[in-house]
């Protein structure tokens, strides 16, 4: 059986300041991460091996430092990582980046695809799904529990915006993971020392079967036309006096707002 | 679109090579050079003092003529247990909008539930509904939904298509999206179409909230969006509101992820329900321990809302994950959202920060979580919210 993880490498937005007056984003100094979910999804595939006997892995579609996430990964014990890089994928957007990670798995393989949520600079989630979707495999979103997991099918649970389902789905698939569904191992000594010497493999649109026109800008229909800083919110009203009043004003203005 | 540095502009400075996260910019000659690292991410374009890096568009040979062909605005109506999700009105309301600016009809797509649901879809503003009650969308299933959507979608050829980013619309609409080789923009919170070109402006969210992007689909039709649900506004109903209703067949559609059943959860997942409450009572460390959730529980009970919670207070174990507000919890927004004990760390705000009021109550009057709140108390939780929870049941008993 082979797993294959979808990793990202994302700015730490928990660093990311805003500079005001230019309305961007400062990014210098700002660490760069595993995006969190894909934490979670390497450590399921990491347990499905130990109990099914997979090979993992990691693969990720980005610029040449992105190289760092897949040495991380190898760090926690994945076997290999795969790096999808060239100039040709500069500017995609979740649908010219999911052509391009379902390319690369179309190439090696896989009969478990294991994305995370969503990444925290996107945040979208749109990328797993579309990736299965071009590999014409089925998915199932947030999952929160493997409850079982055999060669041709896995049984899972998945969090609704009502519930919890139990969805079983036919192998190859490809799911996508939300924080609940494991607690993400810490790298070993052993781990660290196999990431420094591991040959992480460098692929490019035309080792993975895929044109230039399909990946990067030239393959995302959607363009960022402006970005700019949310409008702080206004009326701040701190409430004076004893607690007492504080609490009695605070009614007082909520019931003439009609929120009580 | 690709960038490019106008060398007559350009000081040489290196201001934009300090804000590159990508480290793809070099000064080559006393002038910005972009290198192939370049990931078009428009940092440098808004940190250039001089204006000197502009995008250029590269001829691509697209059939915008094409584009005219797409024509209506189509929203996708989720159901769950065979009602209509309240996320779908509010989509008529705001797809009602586009439809009266483009001079173009709206439509519904209602998979599963009952043809009185679709009626009722009618009279929230749907001019037509296709409507397909198959068996097969009684549970949420991606495969046939999604299938069948853009089956749909490339019969009739809508301009637009929304559908709420709930876990079901942000889940399916990839694969139509993908299906169909067109943009799809996550989470909008805000949409316009732009004069000019018809395009529909599509305004969300990213890096945890703390920026606003602005995204087109130019070259491609349809425009799909999934829309954060509670910002837009429900239209008006109409009792008597006249519409079609189109049957769609439901045949040789495949599933091949089934739900084959579901887990109740005796955390009371089911009943956090949070995107739906007009009312959130949140608590975070300043709680300091698993009771003091009963004590927003009561509060939340005299005011109808639901009890929400930050991440620490449920890394600390005090509540279940469900709870949990912001970036790597939900996204809420409220009529009213009373934070009790929050500090208001910004992957928090991004959650919950376009509630319609928002009360804080701190001890520390420099928390920054008092920079969004509508109004603010400072002052200990254990002895403010015992306090509202008396003078609530007063007023409650007095009448
Ligand atoms: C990638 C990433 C994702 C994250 N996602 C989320 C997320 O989704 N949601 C989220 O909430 N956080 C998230 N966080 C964590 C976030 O950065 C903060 O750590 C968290 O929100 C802090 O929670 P808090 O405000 O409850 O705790 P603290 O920051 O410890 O604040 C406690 C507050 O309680 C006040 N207080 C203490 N005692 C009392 C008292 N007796 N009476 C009144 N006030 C009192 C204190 O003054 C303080 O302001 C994320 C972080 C990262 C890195
Ligand atoms: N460039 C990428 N390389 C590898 N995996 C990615 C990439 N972008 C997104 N993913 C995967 O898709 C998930 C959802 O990302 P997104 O759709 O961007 O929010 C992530 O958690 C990753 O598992």
């Amino acid at each position: 059986m082979k797993i294959v993880v979808c990793i990202k490498q994302v700015p730490d937005t928990a660093e990311v300041k805003i500079n005001y007056e230019t309305g961007t984003l400062v990014r210098e100094g700002v660490p760069s991460i595993i995006n969190p979910y894909d934490m979670h999804a390497i450590e399921a595939a990491l347990c499905l091996r130990e109990t099914l006997g997979a090979k993992v892995m990691a693969v990720t579609m980005g610029p040449p430092q992105a190289e760092a996430v897949l040495r991380e990964a190898v760090s926690l014990g994945v076997d290999e990582g795969l790096l999808v890089t060239g100039r040709e994928f500069a500017g995609g957007d979740t649908l010219a980046t999911a052509c391009a990670l379902s390319g690369v798995i179309r190439t090696i393989g896989a009969d478990l695809i294991i994305c995370g949520k969503q990444a925290i600079d996107g945040d979208t989630g749109q990328v797993g799904p579309a990736v299965a979707e071009f590999l014409d495999i089925p998915h199932v979103s947030y999952v929160r529990k493997i409850v079982e997991a055999a060669p041709g099918s896995i049984k899972v649970e998945r969090l609704m915006d009502e519930g919890v389902d139990v969805v079983q789905a036919e192998l190859p698939a490809l799911i996508t993971v939300v924080r609940e569904l494991n607690c993400p191992r810490l790298p070993s000594l052993k781990g660290k020392i196999a990431a420094k010497k591991a040959e992480i493999k460098k692929l490019s649109a035309s080792e993975i079967g895929l044109t230039p026109e399909v990946v990067g800008f030239n393959g995302s229909p959607t363009q960022v036309k402006k970005i700019f800083t949310p409008q702080p919110r206004g009326g701040r009203k701190m409430l004076e006096g004893s607690l007492e009043e504080q609490v009695e004003a605070l009614i007082h203005e909520l019931a003439e707002k009609k929120c009580l | 679109m690709p960038l490019r540095v106008e060398k007559n502009k350009c000081t040489g400075c290196g201001a934009c090579i300090t804000e590159c996260p990508y480290d793809a910019i070099r000064i080559e000659g006393g002038k910005a050079e972009i290198g192939e690292y370049c990931q078009l991410c428009q940092t440098c374009v808004s940190s250039c003092a001089e204006g000197a890096i502009e995008e250029y568009s590269e001829d691509h040979n697209r059939d915008l003529d094409g584009l005219s062909a797409y024509n209506g605005i189509w929203i996708f109506a989720e159901q769950r247990a065979g009602r209509v999700a309240p996320v779908s009105f509010e989509l008529l309301g705001e797809g009602g909008k586009l439809a009266r600016k483009r001079g173009v009809a709206l439509s519904a797509v209602l998979f599963g539930a009952t043809r009185a649901e679709a009626l009722e879809l009618i009279r929230w503003g749907a001019d037509r509904v296709y409507f397909s009650g198959g068996d097969i969308f009684k549970n949420f299933e991606d495969e046939p939904n999604a299938r069948l959507l853009a089956s749909l979608i490339e019969e009739h050829r809508p301009e637009v298509v929304l559908a709420g980013a709930t876990a079901i619309g942000r889940s399916f609409l990839p694969r139509v999206a993908a299906r169909l080789r067109t943009g799809l923009t996550a989470d909008c919170t805000g949409l316009e179409i732009e004069p000019e070109t018809g395009n529909l402006i599509q305004t969300r969210p990213a890096y945890g909230g703390n920026i606003m992007a602005s995204i087109l689909s130019p070259n491609t039709r349809p425009q799909m969006a999934t829309v954060r649900p509670k910002v837009m506004k429900r239209g008006l109903y109409d009792e008597g509101r006249q519409g079609e209703i189109i049957e769609v067949k439901a045949e040789g559609l495949k599933s091949r992820a089934k739900v084959i059943g579901s887990v109740r959860d005796d955390e009371g997942e089911a009943k956090a329900n949070l995107q739906e409450a007009d009312v959130i009572v949140s608590g975070g460390r300043g709680l300091k321990c698993k009771e003091g959730f009963r004590m927003l529980a009561e509060l939340a009970g005299l005011v109808g809302g639901a009890v929400g919670a930050s991440r620490a207070a449920v890394d600390e174990g005090w509540i279940p994950y469900c709870h949990q507000v912001g970036q790597t919890g939900k996204t809420v927004a409220p009529k009213l959202y009373i934070a009790c004990g929050i500090s208001g760390a910004v992957q928090h705000l991004v959650g919950m920060q376009s509630a319609d009021i928002i009360v804080a109550i701190n001890k520390n009057a420099e928390a920054p979580i008092f920079n969004v709140a509508t109004y603010g108390l400072v002052g200990d939780l254990n002895e403010v919210v015992p306090l509202l929870i008396r003078k609530l049941k007063e007023r409650k008993n007095g009448g």
